[in-house]
């Protein structure tokens, strides 16, 4: 199987940000299929002493050694994918994300996600998203160097 | 863990694989009866239904779980004891055709959200104590048995030939089947059966079968422990977790069960239904968050597993060393966890329930086996736990390598690491006075530190050797004391001294000769020195918190009945205080780990929509507690007689172990029992061993007193009618029982006191039959 080396992640400018969400609509829109955003959004926008900064799911991989059923793997394209039907809701990879963006919403005991989709790169008006393309190594290293490895 | 992101089809153990003809093992089953059932939703933790099986009748039947049964028992080891109680008589013993094995889940077993929430209780008549012991166990069989319909699981008779015992969730029906092909060992029998029942050649498939099981061992032994087996998707192997008290397993066998089976068509994070799963949800990550955040610092349960406790209590002169002689060793070193670390395969998560990020349970995988039928084969030892190490020690093995060949065995051979390992090194410091020798042992030459001799043992016991020794020796400690007191070898002070059991079962792993509190914590319990009621050591003797005998007397009231709990619910006990808050230190109590405690109400609360605060849960406990320790009345123990600990876990047997330890021993003479240096200097140790061995036995005797009026028992250790009253617990037979017993001890002049008090000193009531007061 070829393994994927490298990976789309979300890049943020925080600059040309004013905050208006539709980053996080059209995330939960892909998720729950609802306009709601916030905690039923993977990205979240957060508005600190007047400046933004985002939220998301950088695609290191440590949830997938979490998952005690196997529900969590590393696709074709780089990106962590989270198999919705072989989970048990354990949260197991909510408690344990780094920098905590694996997401819980009330809607359902199975967390969700960024997938690298781009929804929200497309719903931003001010061209403040991009995906931009990661060494999944390198992204490793920096995560499991923080987990005291 | 730096061999993180291991895809999980790509992860190899290296061990031996097994090509079975399972066509031809499963052709040749044969159903002798079965039953088909309509599996309900679980409602709010319970399935509300537990699964009676009569081998001897070949019955199957269903029993409706009341709302009584709840409120007075909870779930888990309550419902056994209920269901003992309702099944068993005072007479009944571990090979009685009624006595009955009960595995048990509890209502917040099967969570995948909390840590620690996959236990299974099980229960029976002890060979080793003809008492009922509890013994709870990790693994996927708990949480499935109650997604495939039932909170407990009871059988009760024997079959003629053995057979497998099928609950399968997926068509609803349980069958009782012939097995005559299959390995009997643990760990070739598990993977077996799981291929055998799994509903497709998938590892997805294989996880969802789990198995109960005791080998060769336990057929031949008093020392039978359960495994329970979880398949374990990244290792590709079924893995296994150990009732290991008490001699289930031989119970097992002595019914004739191969193995017992259960298979769940699907599952996920709500199938307990529960109440409130955002909150579950909630509370549970905070845990898991803490895990991550905190584990490194504290015990570092992740990386190694409990096996961090043997530089501890090597530091702390708690390491049973030489049968408990030493709390110490320089050999020590080499079985410190990070020799075990070494060894360990780094895969996680390893916990033996889904959701457990506290992942104690280790494994070393493509490990050559050395010695017996499985000389030269790979295989993963699941393991080992600290309790192992510690039998290590007690038997003088310092080679991480032997200690899994040790463990390796006992487990597949359905053998209790702890009672054999205890038993071993007592037999090896018998060897070592002479008391036992090679033609004594059945030519084995049993001394310290020969891992070979040890194995050897443990293989003839499981090849059902019928040497005059050896089919003693597995009958563990208890057995053999009166065995060698029969024969008139050796003295009989001595070996009541030094044999460590209680009640007939074999001491768990920690030296107690200077905590009084611990000595009550492995005494004054109901099935035997186990160390899951209480642990106290620290408390008592490094931080000097419990002075007084009220003080000891509280703690062995709150934190059995707390550590009860767990028990109750189907839950670890080591997420509660193997991690702590951060700022655990700060709070009032900080034994208590008053933030998780407040977690597991709000969890008891989100699964079973109950309104409770944390004091319920101690009552809770406490109905089960009186109820257990009420039976054992019944059953002719449980009495002061019964909470006798040998004199080696109070203080120096020998007078190697009082040189050893000369200064201490001295200074205590001193400053507790007022001796002046000039004193002192004139007597010889053997003097001195004795006027400690008196102190000793009455602070013990002291202790006991405090302890059973602060739980509302007589001065003889009885529950009395009225703290049963007051739990709420009015069944009459049991009431009844009780004051007839209490009369009979009355009039056996029994109901007094056991400790000798001087000027000053006051005993907890000065009131004849102060409970009629109550």
């Amino acid at each position: 199987m070829d393994k994927a080396k490298t990976v789309k992640i979300l890049k943020f400018y925080p600059e040309k940000c004013k905050g208006c969400l539709e980053c996080e609509k059209a995330c939960s829109n892909i998720h729950f299929k609802t306009d709601e955003g916030k905690e039923k959004s993977a990205i979240r926008i957060i508005k600190e002493n007047k400046k933004f900064t985002m939220s998301v799911c950088n695609q290191c991989g440590l949830c997938i050694d979490m998952c005690p059923v196997g529900a969590l793997t590393r696709k074709k394209n780089g990106i962590v994918w989270l198999d919705v039907n072989k989970c048990i809701g354990c949260q197991a990879c909510v408690g344990f994300c780094p920098i905590e963006t694996m997401r819980k919403s009330e809607a359902r005991i199975e967390p969700f996600k960024c997938i690298s989709c781009g929804a929200c790169v497309r719903a931003c008006p001010e061209n403040a998203l991009e995906l931009v393309e990661e060494e999944i190594d390198e992204l490793k290293k920096i995560v499991y160097y923080k987990q005291g490895a | 863990m730096v061999e993180g992101q291991i895809p999980i089809e790509e992860y190899k153990t290296g061990n031996t694989e097994h090509k079975w003809d399972l066509k031809k093992i499963k052709f040749a089953h044969r159903t002798l009866f079965s039953h088909k059932y309509k599996k309900r939703d679980i409602s709010r933790g319970f399935a509300n239904k537990t699964l009676y099986v009569n081998l001897s009748k070949k019955e199957i039947k269903e029993k409706k779980v009341t709302e009584d049964m709840k409120k007075k028992f909870t779930g888990g080891r309550g419902f056994g004891l209920k269901l003992l109680w309702d099944s068993i008589k005072p007479s009944t013993r571990w090979n009685s055709d009624e006595n009955e094995l009960i595995v048990s889940t509890g209502p917040l077993c099967g969570v995948t959200q909390y840590p620690g929430s996959g236990k299974s209780l099980c229960l029976t008549i002890s060979p080793s104590t003809d008492i009922i012991c509890d013994s709870n166990v990790g693994g996927f069989f708990g949480p499935y048995l109650k997604f495939a319909g039932f909170d407990a699981l009871e059988i009760q008779g024997k079959a003629k030939d053995d057979v497998v015992i099928v609950i399968d969730g997926e068509k609803e029906e349980v069958s009782i089947e012939t097995a005559p092909l299959e390995e009997t060992n643990s760990h070739l029998l598990s993977e077996q059966l799981t291929n055998l029942y799994a509903s497709e050649d998938t590892d997805q498939a294989r996880q969802k079968v789990s198995i109960v099981s005791a080998g060769k061992g336990a057929e031949n032994s008093y020392w039978g422990c359960l495994n329970f087996s979880f398949y374990d998707i990244r290792r590709k192997v079924c893995r296994m977790k150990q009732a290991g008290r008490g001699g289930l397993g031989s119970v097992l066998r002595n019914k004739k069960i191969k193995a017992i089976v259960v298979k769940v068509k699907d599952f996920d994070g709500v199938s307990n239904n529960p109440a409130n799963p955002d909150k579950l949800a909630e509370v549970g990550t905070k845990l898991h968050k803490e895990i991550r955040d905190l584990d490194r610092y504290q015990c570092n349960m992740r990386a190694v597993g409990t096996v961090h406790l043997v530089e501890i209590m090597d530091e702390y002169d708690l390491l049973p060393t030489e049968n408990y002689r030493f709390g110490c060793f320089p050999k020590a070193p080499k079985i410190y966890s990070p020799e075990f670390y070494k060894l360990f395969t780094k895969v996680i998560p390893d916990g033996c329930w889904h959701g457990c990020t506290m992942a104690c349970a280790k494994t070393v995988d493509g490990f050559t086996v050395m010695t017996g039928p499985y000389k030269g084969q790979k295989v993963t030892v699941d393991g080992p736990e600290y309790e192992t190490c510690g039998c290590g020690a007690n038997m003088s093995l310092w080679d991480p390598l032997w200690i899994l060949e040790f463990n390796f065995y006992c487990d597949t051979y359905g053998l209790d690491t702890i009672s054999t390992g205890t038993a071993i090194a007592f037999y090896m410091e018998m060897y070592e006075y002479g008391i036992l020798n090679k033609k004594r042992c059945d030519g084995l030459e049993l001394c310290f530190g020969n891992a070979i001799a040890a194995l050897e043992l443990v293989h003839r016991i499981a090849k059902g050797d019928k040497g005059e020794f050896l089919s003693i020796a597995g009958k563990g400690i208890r057995r053999v004391k009166d065995w060698l007191i029969d024969k008139g070898w050796g003295d009989k002070q001595l070996i009541e001294d030094c044999g460590m059991e209680s009640k007939g079962l074999e001491y768990s792993e920690y030296v107690t000769k200077e905590s009084l509190a611990m000595q009550g914590g492995y005494g004054l319990t109901l099935k035997g020195p186990q160390h899951d009621e209480a642990w106290l050591i620290f408390m008592d003797m490094v931080n000097n918190a419990i002075p007084t005998f009220e003080d000891k007397a509280e703690a062995l009231h709150y934190f059995p009945m707390w550590r009860t709990w767990f028990g109750l619910n189907g839950l670890c006990k080591l997420p509660w205080n193997d991690v702590e808050p951060a700022n655990n230190a700060e709070t009032d109590d900080p034994s208590k780990v008053p933030e998780h405690v407040q977690n597991y109400v709000e969890y008891q609360n989100a699964v079973t929509g109950w309104n409770i605060e944390k004091e319920e849960l101690i009552l809770q406990s406490e109905r089960c507690y009186n109820w257990q320790r009420a039976m054992n009345v019944w059953m002719g123990r449980g009495r002061r007689k019964d909470d006798w600990i040998p004199y080696r876990s109070m203080g120096p047997v020998t007078e190697m172990e009082y040189k050893s330890r000369e200064e201490r021993y001295d200074k205590q003479l001193i400053e507790k029992l007022k001796l002046s240096k000039k004193e002192l200097e004139k007597k010889n140790i053997k003097e001195k061993i004795k006027i400690l061995y008196e102190f000793r036995q009455d602070q013990y005797q002291k202790l006991a007193d405090a302890v059973y009026f602060r739980r509302g028992w007589t001065p003889n250790g009885v529950p009395t009618p009225q703290k049963m009253k007051q739990l709420g617990l009015d069944d009459k037979k049991m009431l009844d029982m009780l004051k007839e017993k209490i009369n009979e001890d009355e009039k056996a002049g029994l109901n007094v006191w056991g400790g000798k008090y001087t000027k000053g000193e006051k005993p907890p009531s000065i009131h004849k039959r102060y409970w009629e007061k109550w």
